[in-house]
């Protein structure tokens, strides 16, 4: 058994700074603070590809957070100025092209980054005893972020933002009873207009950040709580040396894995910049052409198809009948399929986190859970008429046929979860990491 | 176990090929487009292009978000812009709009025509490259003028003194899913001022000038790529020794 590097503890501040440190820790709890989350809070050492993307989440937080006061101080939440404030930030603000794509390409990659971040707690079982708390955390962070996404997506007040807004308050409206004075609620007017693009800069600007900036400082305090799970999914505290009380298989968070996830930052943005100087638009996948059209209330686009990270639950909508002349069951399946990732801690009855040491059943319903998920986002993007109609079945469109399985598949990765997890052959998990 | 991690990440890259690859999303058309051959650096190009959109395109269309000052950008000086470009205006930091009434517009196109800004942006280089190149003469339209690209478009077609008028004709069929369509051709009925040579260039010059004005911060952009990208290169190999450097007690 090599040596663990102790943490590195800066040398005792003598003279005037180590005064004022003393003073200031007197006062406020500075040293603890940064030992218990930095300098002495260990992580495990085999942290692999799939750990870079928890920082990444937090570096474009911030990112979003500062672009986001900088296009404020242009942009006006007004119906008639709001298109062309927007162009002015484009045309006439000294960088002002360069905010406005950071901050739309960083709405884009902070779902890919979270996206891939879930990945890694599926993978892993992030979300077992003792990380419940830490999950929920994560599951709430990402509705909302799908809040904040949605409600700044109207704000540009483009064509796509107009309708793509229609769309989803019309979702609201096809709940039973109570609909349509929620979707006029949610509006605020019978149409979407000046006060739905109002209400919609509050939220998009105060309210669902600050609830964003608490869910991950929770996020954070709880995974510091229990500390962080690893590619093998064992505890790391259940190796302690005995010799100084620190487990085996930790090192200390700063300075290894600062200096590690800098050279994560260091990638994501060069990825990053490469997408905001050489293709903002993506493609049409970040900013949607129909978006450079000022919003007409009285002309539908063609095709209307939400942002891409929306699109798996959009195609599971779209792929469930209408009962009663109602979309509403649709609308069920679509938020049943965000909400019931909250309830996994409860449904794998498995004995080992990492899939590493999972059965091949447990593997399976993994994999064609995500393959679903990716094939839901790309039929969300196009019509359903995308690969004709099946003339067996009536002339059903096959993509909704397609979209229908998929969604049976999505919800069976849950739904089963409890019977699959508990017949699976699982495999012995290593005493120490593998590193 | 690794090779659940290979399909894992197998299978978004696959997808992301087949979105690449597939269809654009918006594509909604039928017809064939013909590459624009863009080049925002040729700043003669822009520059004939502006004048050509000011002459032919502001008698009706707007560019309401783009300022007379910003066309210093391709090289043209302030007093060359008020000389040459501006008629409606005599304020350089005033927007390009057209000097036509609305309500005229409205009453002669049925429709307001729209602002061409962005038009770049929403339509494609490509599309508006073939688009200004394929109206043909049709009796059966309110204007009298009919084109491939857009079906039906109450738009005549303002620059015919130059490319004469087209016409679609039928030149044979050819079996297509089973039936036979008809193969349709474009061809110049009467000549105009320009030869096709002429006027594929003069729609050239103007779909460049369209596409520098539905993001002036283009070229500046794709600049400061190339700078920023290098310098990450650097900064990855100056913060990957970093790592290695204090990596190399954990064992």
């Amino acid at each position: 058994m090599a040596s663990i590097p102790k943490p590195l503890s800066a040398p005792p501040l003598g003279g005037l700074p180590g005064k004022l440190l003393g003073w200031v820790d007197d006062r406020f709890p500075l040293s603890t603070l940064y030992k218990e989350h930095l300098g002495e809070y260990y992580a495990p050492k085999n942290f692999n590809l799939w750990y870079y993307f928890g920082s990444l989440a937090l570096l474009i937080l911030v990112m979003q957070i500062v672009t986001g006061i900088f296009l404020t101080m242009n942009y006006k939440p007004d119906a008639k100025f709001a298109f062309a404030s927007v162009e002015y930030i484009m045309r006439d603000v000294s960088a002002g092209w360069l905010i406005r794509y950071m901050h739309s390409t960083g709405a884009s990659m902070f779902f890919v980054v979270v996206y891939l971040h879930m990945m890694r707690g599926l993978m892993y079982g992030s979300y077992k005893k003792p990380r419940e708390l830490l999950w929920v955390f994560g599951c709430m962070i990402y509705l909302a972020l799908m809040a904040e996404a949605f409600f700044g997506y109207l704000l540009p007040w483009g064509q796509m933002s107009y309708w793509g807004a229609q769309v989803i308050i019309n979702l609201f409206g096809a709940i039973p009873f109570i609909g349509e004075d929620l979707a006029v609620w949610i509006r605020g007017d019978y149409n979407i207009g000046d006060a739905t693009l109002n209400r919609f800069f509050a939220f998009h600007v105060i309210a669902i950040p600050m609830v964003l900036l608490g869910l991950v400082a929770a996020h954070l305090t709880a995974l510091h709580e229990v500390g962080s799970n690893n590619p093998d999914g064992i505890d790391i505290k259940k190796n302690i040396d005995p010799k100084d009380g620190k487990p085996r298989d930790g090192i200390p968070f700063h300075p290894y894995y600062t200096v590690k996830d800098l050279v994560g930052v260091v990638v994501f943005l060069a990825v990053f910049t490469a997408i905001i100087f050489f293709a903002p638009e993506m493609g049409g996948y970040f900013l949607e052409a129909a978006n450079f059209i000022p919003a007409d209330p009285l002309k539908t686009p063609a095709h209307i198809a939400p942002v891409w990270y929306f699109t798996p639950f959009y195609a599971m909508l779209r792929a469930v009948p209408s009962m009663f002349s109602s979309q509403f069951p649709g609308v069920a399946v679509m938020g049943g399929a965000t909400l019931i990732l909250f309830t996994l801690p409860w449904l794998d009855r498995g004995k080992v986190r990492s899939v590493r040491y999972r059965g091949p059943i447990y593997k399976a319903f993994l994999t064609a859970f995500v393959i679903s998920f990716l094939i839901l986002g790309y039929l969300g993007v196009v019509p359903t008429t995308v690969w004709g109609q099946l003339s067996l079945l009536g002339g059903v469109d096959t993509a909704t046929l397609v979209a229908r399985v998929l969604t049976v598949v999505y919800f069976s990765f849950f739904i089963l979860m409890p019977w699959y997890t508990k017949i699976d052959k699982e495999k012995a998990e290593p005493l120490q990491v593998t590193f | 176990m690794k090779s659940i991690i290979k399909t894992l990440i197998a299978v978004p890259a696959l997808v992301l090929c087949l979105l690449s690859g597939g269809t654009a999303v918006f594509a909604s058309e039928e017809v064939a487009l013909d590459t624009a051959p863009i080049n925002l650096k040729d700043q003669a190009s822009l520059q004939r292009g502006a004048k050509n959109f000011v002459n032919y395109c502001m008698n009706c269309h707007n560019a309401s978000f783009m300022r007379y000052s910003h066309l210093t950008q391709i090289g043209l000086t302030e007093d060359e812009i008020k000389s040459n470009l501006m008629f409606s205006t005599d304020k350089i930091g005033d927007t390009m709009v057209s000097a036509l009434d609305p309500k005229d517009a409205k009453e002669w196109f049925g429709a307001l025509p729209p602002d061409l800004t962005l038009v770049a942006r929403v339509r494609g280089s490509d599309w508006i490259y073939t688009y200004l190149r394929s109206f043909y003469r049709d009796d059966t339209s309110p204007s009298g003028w009919n084109n491939v690209v857009f079906k039906n478009v109450s738009m005549p077609n303002p620059l015919h003194d130059l490319q004469g008028t087209q016409v679609l004709t039928k030149t044979g069929e050819k079996e297509e899913h089973g039936h036979m369509t008809p193969i349709m051709k474009l061809s110049v009925d009467r000549a105009g001022t320009m030869n096709q040579m002429e006027y594929d260039l003069f729609i050239k010059d103007l779909v460049n000038y369209l596409t520098y004005m539905g993001e002036p911060a283009r070229p500046a952009r794709t600049q400061v790529g190339v700078i920023v990208l290098l310098f990450l290169v650097i900064a990855f190999f100056a913060t990957l020794w970093l790592k290695n450097e204090y990596w190399k007690d954990v064992k």
